[in-house]
């Protein structure tokens, strides 16, 4: 009786251990085809102004401009966005056709889908190429964590944020980023036209 | 066979390592008024802090050696570079393995925010605000807030001229302060939840207006209370940081929201 307490003991630590061995298998299953300095790298739910929910890397396979922005920004974040549709302007119809842009938003809990979609169109951004997402709060730090991008909320409702313009390549690395807000970037657009290539 | 082998010796380790690790306890702390360093608006300065609940001392060694064996994806030269720099655990003698000068009971340092991020997460709980770490931090062993005593600010003042190559200490090797909380001070420094969040301004790249253009609604902050520098250097030093650098002398530890007095 002892005997099989004991071995029945064993029997259930193996299986314990095994399991241990076998759940980290299962928990690292990061996308090894991806670089380690990818962004993509970063498992995260986004939803877009269509309510639909893809990972971070819904544009995948195609270089894209990102940035973070908030929909009840009086000032600076329609800047931001003309500001990128005034640089994809500065590119030919094949390149642009290629370009994708995502805005993700630092504010989720005011910014629904359905004021992501009015701010879509309220600037009449092409739908085929263009998102406005939102993730869950603490997902917003680590967006932000992975594209250096420093947000702070203000007792009014407002945000305080870094107005930056990131271009990811292909694999979603960050290739360029600007800070310059109302005209193209020439180094910028360099960057982009090579990514584009 | 072999296969066993490891199993058996996996699990060694780990029960080795939950020994060794000896529970830091969340202590809960009562919410409060208090004057920040970092001004929620321009000249606004009086903060409320929510109650919360802490780890009593920062995360150790033996604590994070734990995480990373039942989390592998985050051993050192697993983890994604995204994530953590080349000197991530660079402390430690390996993947899975302390060292003598990083001992079980001494801080883990050398962590990225997504790794402390990561161990917070496994434990139901996340990294507390600037504004939590802050408010715990004034407290001295008797009083809440002891900001105000010259000599006490003094004294936590004359640890950052001798940080550097010194040995770190073990947890808990001081008293505790006020709300029975280790360490807040003269041990390590620690990463919190929205290190991302100061917008002091500094590197502007064009003079006049920049301000306005570079930071949606406001402009960049200016700091307060500024007779307050072991504060202050705390705020600089992480402001400084990406998510994914780490130290010799960066720790965390972890905080949940509200929790209930025990």
């Amino acid at each position: 009786m002892k005997n099989r307490t004991w071995i029945s003991g064993l029997a259930s630590i193996i299986t314990l251990s095994t399991l241990l061995l076998v759940a980290p298998v299962t928990l690292s299953a990061n996308d090894n085809s991806l670089p380690p300095q990818s962004v993509y790298n970063l498992q995260v739910a986004v939803e877009d102004q269509l309510g639909e929910i893809t990972g971070l890397d819904r544009y995948k396979g195609q270089p894209v401009l990102v940035t973070m922005f908030y929909t009840s920004c009086p000032h600076v974040c329609p800047m931001l966005i003309s500001t990128i549709k005034l640089t994809e302007s500065k590119l030919s119809v094949e390149e642009r056709a290629r370009l994708r842009v995502l805005t993700i938003s630092i504010d989720p809990e005011r910014d629904t889908p359905e004021n992501l979609h009015q701010v879509f169109q309220r600037h009449s951004v092409d739908s085929g190429r263009w998102s406005m997402v939102r993730s869950k709060p603490g997902d917003v730090r680590k967006i932000a964590g992975v594209l250096g991008i420093k947000y702070k909320q203000l007792p009014d409702g407002e945000f305080s944020h870094t107005t930056r313009i990131i271009l990811l390549d292909r694999d979603g690395i960050q290739v360029a980023n600007t800070d310059q807000l109302g005209r193209p970037d020439a180094v910028f657009l360099e960057a982009i036209r090579t990514s584009l290539q | 066979m072999r296969n066993l082998i490891y199993a058996i010796a996996f699990v060694a380790v780990l029960a080795w390592s939950a020994q060794l690790a000896q529970a830091s306890e969340f202590v809960h702390i009562s919410g409060g008024e208090f004057r920040s360093v970092i001004p929620e608006a321009e000249g606004d300065n009086l903060i409320a802090v929510d109650g919360f609940s802490v780890q009593d001392a920062p995360v150790t060694n033996a604590e994070f050696l734990r995480f990373v064996l039942l989390h592998p994806e985050w051993q050192r030269g697993r983890a994604v570079s995204l994530f953590v720099d080349d000197q991530y655990l660079s402390s430690w003698a390996g993947p899975i393995s302390l060292a003598p000068e990083s001992g079980p009971q001494q801080p883990v340092t050398q962590v990225s925010w997504f790794a402390a991020n990561a161990y917070c997460e496994s434990k139901n709980a996340r990294l507390p605000s600037w504004y939590e770490w802050e408010y715990l931090a004034a407290a001295n062993g008797d009083m809440a807030d002891a900001r105000h005593l010259a000599e006490w600010r003094q004294d936590i003042l004359s640890w950052y001229s001798q940080t550097g190559g010194d040995q770190i200490a073990d947890v808990r090797s001081e008293p505790a302060n006020y709300y029975q909380v280790f360490d807040t001070h003269k041990l390590v420094w620690e990463w919190v939840d929205d290190f991302n969040a100061f917008l002091v301004s500094g590197d502007n790249r064009e003079q006049g207006g920049a301000d306005q253009l570079q930071f949606c609604g406001a402009g960049a902050i200016s700091m307060e209370e500024k007779e307050n520098y072991a504060i202050l250097m705390r705020v600089a030093m992480l402001s400084s940081l990406e998510a994914r650098y780490t130290t010799r002398n960066l720790g965390f530890r972890c905080a949940r929201q509200g929790g209930v007095r025990q």
